[in-house]
């Protein structure tokens, strides 16, 4: 946001407020826009490895929050719906972090109190935090929210009106799509020795255990290396990077 | 009712749970060092496992089929910074092309 800051910088601040206000507003529209996109490959894979229409879109409805959601879907297709479950919530834990920090900028009661809730998801946290200012932060968070909200909706139904008519998914390489689409979200995670090693080790974990365990709990088995590794008495280092 | 739909309800539920208390914690609780820690790796760990199983297992077992190689593509456009849809995409035409050629 090189505009905000710059025309916060300027005397007239009457005028400065609102142009980041508008600047933001449409980044969130780009951001929900980009994101709604992707909710084809959820929707087509939601409804081509078993869920039907409405539960597909229940997910995107209710649940909203694309990690989650194709990891429920990705345990599915292994077939276990209680670790399809765990497997999303964990993915989910996440969102409860966002609140935290937006819990400053954003209103308490009543319905928005409901839906500020509902919209914590990465991209609208992402973009509030972008805001260098309470308003910016705010705008930001409720653009993103809303429209990554409308479009992703859309977009998942798109999809999963296709994806019914697909009867052999692997033949439309749908569960290497899948196994794409959890690579994408994974890389920008991956910003450190640290964080390569954690999600190489996971996967080993879910390999080596693949063949002992019911399906879908490889990928919980594999959760433990998160928590093992951040308990672990740490580096300092790191602890001061965070932030 | 199926337990695909309760999964689907209570994972639902669970998420706006988890959204909401975001809001309620004390936020001193989430700013443990350790609890940070564990809620920032969660997403990695998942993940990684969860590339590894939808790319090289079948049911119990492991193999190495076509999407081995179709993950492989969607590394190397990742490298190259391609958007999401691109990645995911191309993915699954590489493991159709590989798969309508017999191979995987």
């Amino acid at each position: 946001m090189v505009t905000g800051i710059m025309s916060a910088a300027l005397p007239s601040s009457r005028t400065a407020v609102p142009d980041e206000v508008r600047q933001i507003r449409r980044t969130g529209f780009s951001v929900g826009l980009a994101t709604g996109l992707y909710g084809i490959s959820y929707g087509a894979l939601a409804t081509a490895t078993g869920l039907d229409l409405w539960q597909a879109m229940v997910l995107s409805a209710v649940l909203i929050s694309g990690g989650s959601q194709f990891a429920f879907v990705g345990v599915i297709g292994a077939g276990l719906a209680i670790g399809a479950a765990l497997a999303s919530i964990l993915l989910g834990v996440r969102n409860s972090l966002y609140g935290l920090a937006l819990s400053r900028v954003l209103p308490r009661g009543g319905w928005r109190g409901a839906a500020r809730a509902q919209l914590t998801i990465d991209e609208s946290a992402a973009t509030s935090a972008s805001g260098t200012t309470p308003e910016a932060a705010r705008a930001g968070f409720w653009a993103a929210g809303v429209w990554v909200y409308v479009f992703w909706n859309l977009f998942s139904l798109a999809g999963a009106l296709v994806g019914q008519f697909v009867s052999d998914p692997g033949a439309w390489g749908l569960d290497a799509a899948a196994a794409a689409a959890f690579l994408a979200l994974l890389w920008p995670r991956l910003r450190s020795g640290e964080t390569i090693a954690i999600a190489v080790a996971a996967a080993f974990v879910a390999l080596l255990t693949t063949p002992v365990l019911p399906s879908g709990l490889p990928v919980l088995a594999a959760a433990m290396v998160a928590v093992v590794a951040g308990l672990w008495p740490s580096r300092g280092r790191t602890e001061g990077e965070q932030r | 009712m199926s337990m695909l739909w309760i999964a689907a309800i209570a994972a639902s539920l669970a998420s706006f749970v988890q959204k909401w208390l975001g809001y309620q914690v004390p936020s001193e609780v989430l700013e443990r060092p350790r609890v940070a820690r564990v809620t920032r790796l969660l997403p990695i760990a998942l993940l990684g496992a969860l590339v590894a199983v939808q790319t090289a297992t079948d049911g119990a077992a492991i193999v190495a089929d076509a999407r081995l190689a179709a993950v492989g593509v969607a590394a190397v456009l990742l490298v190259l910074r391609a958007p999401f849809l691109v990645v995911v995409i191309s993915a699954a035409a590489a493991a159709a092309a590989l798969r309508a050629l017999g191979w995987g």
